[in-house]
């Protein structure tokens, strides 16, 4: 009996012992030479394969990004300027450090201030429902609110808000990747910069009716009446197709665009307190009437 | 004016259901069954509520429970696998076998598989073999119950393809084969066994119906009686005929109502003939050749493995295109 | 009768002629009409007329925009008030020009008689040129310039010219009571076509729910002593009138895919385009003029119409003449209840295909929960493609569209017959049209960069 055990331990043994030496064996002689600096940067990275740096997946990105010239073409958006930096440490590059940037919802045509015309019944889709109609409101550029950006946050940033039918982006979790902006069919979402202390000014709207057909659409509207391109000191505001829009690298967070706007179409967001309307109006006269003088 | 509805078109729809098509499986399956009850009595009553019930249960309870989800049992699909289950069960079964026999049919073949549409094996049959194998007394103990008519006295009577698989072909002539009327009419099978005649009575309504299509059924019974329509004429001493396999055993049930589900049969009809051909392939091997006395619920599950094959290899004519 | 049909898949609706015993009424001029610029298939019309301009019934106030265009003819004589962007049926804003009526004055030359004019013109060209400059577009529903259609590139010969007469959607009737009210302006039209593709046969393909239209189209044949023409009668199938499945049907030919039906040596042109061509050639009347059908199951049959109405009257106007909107009705389709859109928009004006006003109720309409895909295979074999639904529906949820080019999903004519048949309400065609959409995008930008 312990015969039979004793052999059979020394030929399994023996066996194992032989098996593991033939596979280091063929694992040299079959291994694929790759730059060990793909291993060490794909360390780095958040792992999350999103897309979002244009690349298939953060291995795909990190073998590209060893066999480009620089770091022009290469950033991860969800990693950041932090991981962007042990990227630029590992294959010896300058970095040009990029502002963090968040996705931004550009319409504000809540069911209260955007009244339904009509019943939806249809697949619960944006897409869908933009290829088909102007939508169940009056207004042929707004929000849809059937969640395909909600679908294709692949980090749980976006949710529809069932009461008001938007959806609200959560600013810890969104990585600014970009899967949002694809999905929107009314390209609604804008990746815009998070700004100093994470304040900015944007325009929640795109409707480009003229004033009177976007009113009657939406309360809170873009009515094209150039108000905020008037005032802006800073030529930060573009205006045409009866709709402003701010553009970010030239916003100073003066808010007085904010201030002026009748519709309350321009918000900012992540200011410490709030508008005091008639102050930046004040502030606006006495700057026009000095001029003027 | 109250708001309009738009939607993509098309704007009408069949008026086809789920629920229908169920609807039309259970009318078709009732005329055996309720024969079945008559011959089997009480016990194949009980077998009935609690198989169906227990089906109806479970999938009412994993869904909205463990799934979280609004539950699915109005569509009648569980329904059928509880009927169909019960039809393939001796009458004698104790109830509680039934209901492991549910657990087993909804929770492992049909729900972890993600649910109607996505099992790959046919649960009434997956949970079949499953208590036969677990339960093999209780599984082969085909007493015939007191029924509310009288047919037999509760006899051990086995099937005819039990006295076969045991015996032989000696044993099956003294039995009375080849002329009893125990073709048409077997007591002693389970409720699924016992009348071809209501079977077919429910097969053709289903293609009435428009539900079944024939290929399937025809390509399996077409295949049994040439297989043993060619050994029989070889040794009719060893082998059984057609009229024989065709009619004995779960052939019939199986031909007509399992392998003829949807979710688990090819869905082209080269598929479906191929399919149906390696069916009858297999039961006429284990009935002749192998140690189980019946084959189809084992032929069924074999030929389920390669359906998603068969989808791929064969597909629709499509316009326009060689 | 010996009758013939397309071999692939097809469903069987209700066919719902409600309407089909009630003749053409001509519905009055309305008080202003909005003329749409994309009445058609290809580049919008650009409006050659100015605001304040003074407008007759007939005239061209818009030339096409590119090769594959139309001329826009003003419906009615009236002063231009505005050139300007006004809601469509979907609420998308497009460019229509607007004219406040003002009387009936034709323009001259245009012959209003009701003399039939049977002499075929023997130049090809100049009847081609005729239906281009009267702004002839297919009212099949897909509104082709009829033009471009007459004309096949080099290389490719017209060898059947098919007349669909089938109106295979249920409720619709318009196509049936053009046939029996004025079979022969269908036919020398249809004629006038033939001499112009360079001489074929022509096919007029007719579904045996209409036996009555079948005599008076066979009875005019003969009156005319017209050879080459003769009536075929089909199965009622849907969609027995989509171009691919009556060249299928009646030329025993299928229609590659990727190809068009001249390809395959056929033409297809609606009964409706065929009389617009009669006008067009022998009256010099431009398509100013169309047959819309207004019905409903809730209708009683006294409110049933077949309008003969001016193109850019507005849908709201020939609602309210028809009675207005019945109590119960949930959705209003312009078109028939499988292809037709939903209307989103009363006010919007009609345009060169609308072909009707149909009232839904809500049992008919309203799409019910969708539930898990049984595998049951219907809409594989309802589908006159020879697709498979189940199969393309689960491709685009995983967004392949490797396998859904491979599965051909661009050949999907989005006629309907798959959400139709299907028991579990599975929206199929929704996910197809998006599918569709972004393979051709993908075939086309392939044989971009093959080219370069």
């Amino acid at each position: 009996m312990t015969g039979t055990i004793l052999w059979t331990i020394l030929i399994l043994s023996g066996l194992g012992l032989v098996l593991a030496v033939v596979l280091f064996f063929i694992a040299k002689k079959f291994k694929v030479e790759e730059d060990p600096r793909i291993d060490e940067i794909e360390k780095t990275l958040p792992g999350a394969n999103c897309g979002g740096c244009g690349f298939a997946g953060c291995r795909a990105f990190a073998s590209s990004a060893v066999a480009a010239p620089d770091l022009e073409k290469h950033f991860c958006p969800v990693g950041g300027n932090a991981v962007m930096q042990q990227v630029a440490a590992i294959l010896g590059f300058e970095l040009q450090e990029k502002a963090p940037q968040v996705a931004v919802l550009r319409c504000n045509g809540s069911c209260e201030a955007r009244p339904r015309v009509n019943v939806y019944d249809g697949l619960a889709s944006c897409r869908v429902k933009a290829s088909l109609y102007a939508g169940d409101t009056l207004c042929a550029y707004g929000c849809l609110g059937c969640g395909d950006c909600e679908a294709a946050c692949a980090f749980g940033a976006l949710k529809i808000n069932p009461d008001t039918l938007l959806p609200e982006i959560d600013e810890e979790k969104c990585t600014a990747c970009g899967a949002c902006v694809k999905a929107c069919p009314r390209t609604l979402l804008e990746l815009r910069n998070k700004g100093p202390r994470g304040m900015r000014e944007f325009v929640a709207c795109r409707n480009r009716d003229k004033g009177p057909v976007a009113k009657k659409a939406c309360a809170n509207a873009c009515i094209g009446c150039g108000m905020c391109f008037r005032t802006c000191t800073h030529g930060a505001i573009v205006f045409e197709n009866n709709v402003s829009y701010i553009d970010f690298s030239k916003c100073k967070l003066c808010r007085e665009c904010e201030a002026m706007c009748p519709t309350g179409a321009i918000h900012g967001v992540g200011f410490p307190k709030p508008l005091d309307k008639d102050a930046v109006k004040e502030r606006i006269r006495k700057r026009k009437e000095a001029a003027n003088a | 004016m109250e708001k309009l509805l738009i939607s993509p078109s098309p704007h009408i729809r069949s008026g086809a259901s789920t629920q229908k098509i169920m609807r039309d499986v259970l009318i078709a399956l009732a005329p055996a069954e309720i024969v079945s009850v008559l011959v089997y009595g009480w016990s194949e009553l009980m077998l009935l509520a609690v198989g169906v019930a227990a089906c109806v249960f479970f999938e009412w309870a994993i869904t909205k429970w463990m799934l979280k989800k609004p539950s699915t049992v109005a569509d009648l699909s569980a329904a059928v696998t509880g009927l169909l289950l019960v039809m393939n069960l001796p009458s004698s079964t104790p109830w509680w076998i039934a209901v492991i026999g549910a657990l087993f049919a909804i929770g492992v073949a049909k729900m972890s598989f993600g649910g109607l549409g996505q099992n790959l094996f046919n649960p009434a049959i997956a949970a079949r073999v499953f208590l036969l194998i677990s339960f093999p007394q209780q599984m082969t103990d085909w007493t015939a119950t007191p029924g509310f008519i009288h047919a037999t006295d509760a006899i051990s009577g086995a099937t005819l393809l039990g006295v076969y698989a045991e015996g032989g072909m000696d044993a099956l002539v003294a039995a009375g084969y080849p002329d009893n009327h125990r073709l048409f009419f077997d007591i002693g099978g389970s409720a699924g066994e016992i009348s071809a005649g209501l079977l077919l009575l429910g097969f053709i309504y289903l293609l009435c119906r428009k539900v079944v299509k024939p290929w399937i059924p025809l390509s399996i019974i077409g295949s049994v009686a040439l297989i043993s329509g060619i050994f029989h004429l070889c040794n009719p001493a060893v082998y059984t005929g057609p009229a024989f396999n065709i009619m004995t055993g779960g052939l019939l049930l199986g031909a007509f109502f399992m392998a003829t589900d949807y979710v688990t049969s090819p869905m082209s009809v080269w598929g479906g003939v191929i399919y149906g051909i390696g069916i009858g392939l297999i039961v006429m091997m284990i009935r002749y050749f192998g140690s189980y006395p019946e084959g189809m619920s084992f032929a069924i599950l074999i030929m389920n493995c390669a359906v998603p094959l068969l989808n791929r290899a064969f597909h629709a004519r499509k316009y326009g295109r060689a | 009768m010996r009758k013939i049909t397309f071999p692939i898949g097809g469903v069987h609706p209700h066919d719902s002629k409600f309407a089909a015993e009630r003749p053409i009424e001509v519905l009055p001029l309305p008080a202003v009409v909005y003329v749409s610029m994309a009445q058609h298939l290809g580049a919008p019309a650009k409006p050659i007329v100015a605001v304040g301009d003074s407008v007759k019934t007939g005239q061209v106030i818009a030339e096409p925009g590119g090769f594959i265009s139309a001329f826009v003819h003003a419906p009615a004589s009236g002063t231009v008030k505005s050139i300007a962007p006004r809601k469509d049926l979907a609420g998308n804003s497009v460019m229509h020009i607007e004219i406040a009526v003002e009387g009936d004055e034709w323009m001259d030359g245009i012959d209003l008689s009701d003399t039939l004019v049977t002499a075929i013109p023997d130049d090809p060209a100049a009847i081609i040129e005729k239906v281009k400059a009267c702004g002839v577009v297919g009212l099949g529903g897909a509104t082709f310039p009829t033009h471009v259609k007459l004309a096949p590139p080099p290389g490719k010969k017209a060898e059947c010219l098919i007349l669909n007469g089938t109106e295979c959607e249920p409720y619709l009737t318009s196509d049936y009571r053009i046939m029996l009210e004025r079979p022969k302006e269908i036919l020398i039209g249809a004629a006038l076509m033939q001499k112009a593709l360079g001489g074929c046969r022509c096919v007029v393909g007719i579904e045996e729910n209409k036996p009555e239209a079948v005599k008076v189209m066979r009875a005019a044949i003969a009156e005319l002593s017209l050879a080459d023409i003769e009536v075929a009668v089909l199965r009622k199938k849907y969609p027995q009138g989509g171009e691919k499945q009556l060249i299928a049907a009646v030329m025993r030919r299928e229609v590659r895919s990727g190809a068009l039906p001249i390809d395959a040596g056929a033409v297809v042109q609606n009964v409706g385009t065929s009389l617009a061509v009669y006008e067009a050639v022998q009256k010099n009347k431009p398509l100013i003029t169309n047959v819309l059908t207004v019905t409903g199951a809730m209708l009683p049959a006294e409110k049933q119409h077949n309008y003969l109405y001016r193109i850019g009257t507005p849908l709201s106007f020939i609602i309210e003449q028809a009675g207005g909107v019945p109590e119960g009705a949930a959705k209003l389709v312009s078109g028939g209840p499988m292809m037709g859109k939903a209307i989103a928009n009363v006010d919007a004006t009609t345009v060169k295909g609308s072909s009707s006003v149909l009232y839904l109720d809500a049992p008919s309409t309203v799409r019910k929960e969708a539930s898990a895909c049984i595998r049951c295979g219907r809409c594989a074999d309802a589908c006159p493609m020879g697709l498979e639904p189940f199969l393309l529906n689960r491709l685009c949820k995983a967004g392949d569209l490797e396998a859904l080019e491979a599965n051909a999903v661009q050949d999907c004519i989005e006629c309907g017959c798959c959400i139709y048949s299907c028991p579990a309400n599975i929206p199929l065609l929704d996910r197809f049209r998006i599918a569709k959409g972004q393979v051709i995008g993908a075939i086309r930008a392939r044989a971009a960069a093959q080219k370069q």
